[in-house]
């Protein structure tokens, strides 16, 4: 009877337990495609952002490094200034919506950039300027759907298509592999309209910063042309914080 | 009895008039057809072997494989050095180094913003050296619009298409926005000294040339050169010659070799193993071949029944001949001579006839830029007729040969004339 007491009671216990262990598994089953993007948006976009980094291009006879500090206010205004080295500092670079603009004290002019330039690689790195400029959120661009679960990198991913809502997106069809816990992409392939991979993303050293979870390395590829990618560091972010309304105009190029 | 042949034929016009004259417009046409066929033919290759590939050309190896993208990022170190092995090596030809780049140029308003932007197709060149052939080469002076030669180190020629689009004139400054060769922003100003009209819509849409020392410093190309191009002493693109020197160049490639990767190699093509021109110049060879062997065909034809109707005509004179005791042999022999006379009087006057017409339109060219609006190609828009030692010869393939032949086939019924049936013929 004392036996039958205590089964009783653990049996019980367990029970009562059950749907608190089970909830988060259940949760996140119930997630749709488009709460993962939207998750995904809260650790990548911030209302401003001020980014220190290095861009190291791998040249298929030299590698190189670049730095740069770049300020930037939601997907529409971004300002970024070439540090090192010698022979890029002072070139600035602003994006006011759709339009682009760079600045270099070699020819002390400013100069738009547009049309099909838009697609040219950014100083011989796997990365154009569209690339650059488009900052939107995924989920105000793509619809998504997931199709599976992976590891990679030890971590357990879920992956997801999306396909392009809006016309004016740089890749019509995404591919992105989202860590299932803190819900930033692991890796990304970007496809166009005929299925040709065009560009591979691996985003790793996911650090909490700022109450977010983001990746502090990015490799990016692209896969028409033959190297090993550009290695994208980030030094220093700063989420949030309010960015002086000058910086983001012509006059600030000079 | 050639003596007294010539006096002959020289004498009686009536009978040699016409002969000389068909003979001798079959060999100018003949003349003038060789000429300008090898001429048109052989200027689209040298027009492709000025603006690109040279009579031979050295890059890297890893250039080579990707010519045609311009992958600057991949061109010769160390350019000088090879260049002077070079001229070493060959002194009787000439050895250029250029760079050759796609870039982007902005034309700027009264504030220095952008007013107009188009991409461009640039060739760097040697422009400022006091000896250089590169600005004959490109028939730069001859292919000005408007204003001069760059004088100066920042100075370039536009092509007037360019111009005209951005309102661009002789003196306007404008900034080339490119890649450095190690992949960097790349910005040069640039003033316009003169505008350009090659008269091929591939070069007129945009074509930007500079003097190489800017492209090295805009590009970051110290000592570095995309390409080397090497330009034989002839007249027109000699395949063997040109094979020669690459056997030599490649076979020798280990003491050039400034890298330690072998893709960093330069290595030499000929002008022929240059994207798609083994195709140019076996189509040219080909079709000035059949086009050639086509009308010296049709012409001997038409000398040969000129040789035939004159043979013909003179059947009764024959006749008569033998009947007053002459050999039929002789006969023969003699009619097979005066057409040997008449072949080449004929010949010799078309020849000299085609030789001076080839001669003027050499000198003047002749203009087919209306027909070529469109053309995407590397052609010349003036042709201009081959003048080589076979235009003095050719002429009497026809004119000689065709003549005798077709004697020698009408002159063969001599030996089939009865002096029994003559009377008849004659109505005596």
């Amino acid at each position: 009877m004392k036996y039958m007491n205590i089964r009783i009671v653990i049996y019980g216990f367990i029970m009562c337990l059950l749907p608190v262990c089970t909830q988060p598994v259940f949760a996140q089953q119930a997630l749709t495609a488009e709460d993962v993007l939207e998750r995904v948006d809260r650790n990548l976009s911030s209302g401003t952002r001020i980014v220190e980094s290095s861009m190291t291009i791998h040249g298929r006879r030299t590698s190189r490094t670049i730095t740069s500090k770049g300020w930037s206010q939601g997907d529409k205004r971004s300002f970024t200034e070439y540090l090192s080295p010698a022979s890029e500092a002072g070139t600035k670079m602003l994006k006011l919506e759709d339009q682009l603009w760079i600045y270099t004290p070699a020819a002390d002019r400013t100069i738009q950039i547009s049309g099909h330039m838009l697609r040219q690689s950014v100083m011989g790195s796997d990365l154009s300027y569209e690339d650059m400029m488009d900052d939107r959120k995924l989920s105000e661009i793509y619809t998504a759907r997931i199709t599976g679960k992976d590891t990679l990198g030890g971590r357990n991913v879920l992956v997801i298509e999306m396909t392009a809502k809006v016309n004016d997106v740089a890749y019509y069809r995404q591919k992105a592999w989202i860590d299932e816990e803190r819900f930033v992409p692991l890796r990304q392939e970007m496809y166009a309209r005929s299925g040709q991979l065009l560009k591979r993303t691996d985003l790793t050293d996911v650090e909490r910063i700022q109450n977010r979870w983001f990746p502090r390395t990015m490799v990016y590829k692209d896969m028409l042309k033959e190297g090993k990618g550009t290695e994208f560091r980030v030094i220093s972010i700063i989420f949030n914080q309010e960015i002086p309304g000058h910086i983001f105009s012509k006059a600030s190029l000079r | 009895m050639k003596k007294f042949l010539l006096k002959g034929i020289l004498h009686d016009r009536g009978r040699s008039l016409v002969p000389v004259f068909v003979v001798a417009i079959g060999a100018l046409l003949t003349v003038f057809l060789y000429s300008w066929v090898t001429g048109a033919m052989g200027d689209s290759i040298e027009m492709s072997s000025n603006f690109n590939t040279g009579d031979v050309k050295v890059m890297t190896r890893a250039y080579a494989a990707e010519a045609d993208q311009i992958p600057n990022d991949l061109a010769i170190l160390g350019a000088g050095r090879i260049t002077e092995q070079l001229k070493n090596r060959w002194p009787d030809m000439d050895w250029v180094a250029r760079i050759r780049f796609g870039a982007l140029a902005d034309f700027p308003d009264r504030e220095g913003l952008t007013r107009g932007q188009g991409p461009v197709a640039g060739w760097a060149i040697d422009l400022l050296s006091a000896n250089t052939k590169e600005p004959s080469r490109f028939n730069l002076p001859g292919a000005i619009v408007r204003g001069a030669m760059p004088s100066q180190s920042r100075e370039c020629l536009i092509s007037e298409e360019l111009a005209s689009r951005f309102d661009v004139k002789p003196g306007d400054s404008f900034t080339l926005f490119g890649t450095t060769m190690e992949g960097g922003f790349s910005f040069t100003n640039y003033i316009v000294s003169g505008t350009l009209k090659f008269g091929s819509a591939g070069l007129d849409r945009g074509a930007v040339i500079l003097d190489i020392r800017d492209a090295r410093s805009a590009f970051c190309m110290d000592d570095a050169a995309g390409e080397i191009l090497g330009y034989l002493p002839v007249s027109y693109y000699d395949h063997k010659m040109a094979v020669a020197v690459q056997s030599r160049f490649n076979a020798d490639i280990k003491e050039f070799a400034p890298d330690e990767e072998k893709m960093f190699e330069p290595v030499m093509l000929t002008l022929k193993e240059q994207s798609g021109m083994a195709e140019l110049v076996d189509y040219s060879k080909a079709i000035s071949a059949m086009l050639i062997f086509i009308f010296v065909a049709a012409m001997a034809i038409v000398l040969w029944n000129a040789g035939l109707l004159g043979g013909l005509r003179r059947y009764t004179e024959f006749g008569v001949r033998i009947a007053l005791g002459e050999d039929k042999g002789h006969i023969y022999r003699s009619l097979l001579w005066e057409a040997v006379m008449i072949g080449c009087i004929g010949s010799l006057a078309g020849t000299a006839a085609g030789v001076a017409l080839v001669y003027a339109l050499n000198v003047k060219g002749f203009d087919m830029s209306g027909y070529m609006q469109n053309a995407t190609i590397l052609m010349p828009s003036v042709i201009r007729p081959a003048i080589t030692p076979v235009v003095y010869y050719i002429g009497f393939i026809p004119g000689v040969f065709s003549m005798l032949l077709g004697n020698a086939l009408a002159g063969a019924g001599i030996y089939r004339r009865e002096t029994a049936r003559l009377f008849n013929e004659l109505e005596v």
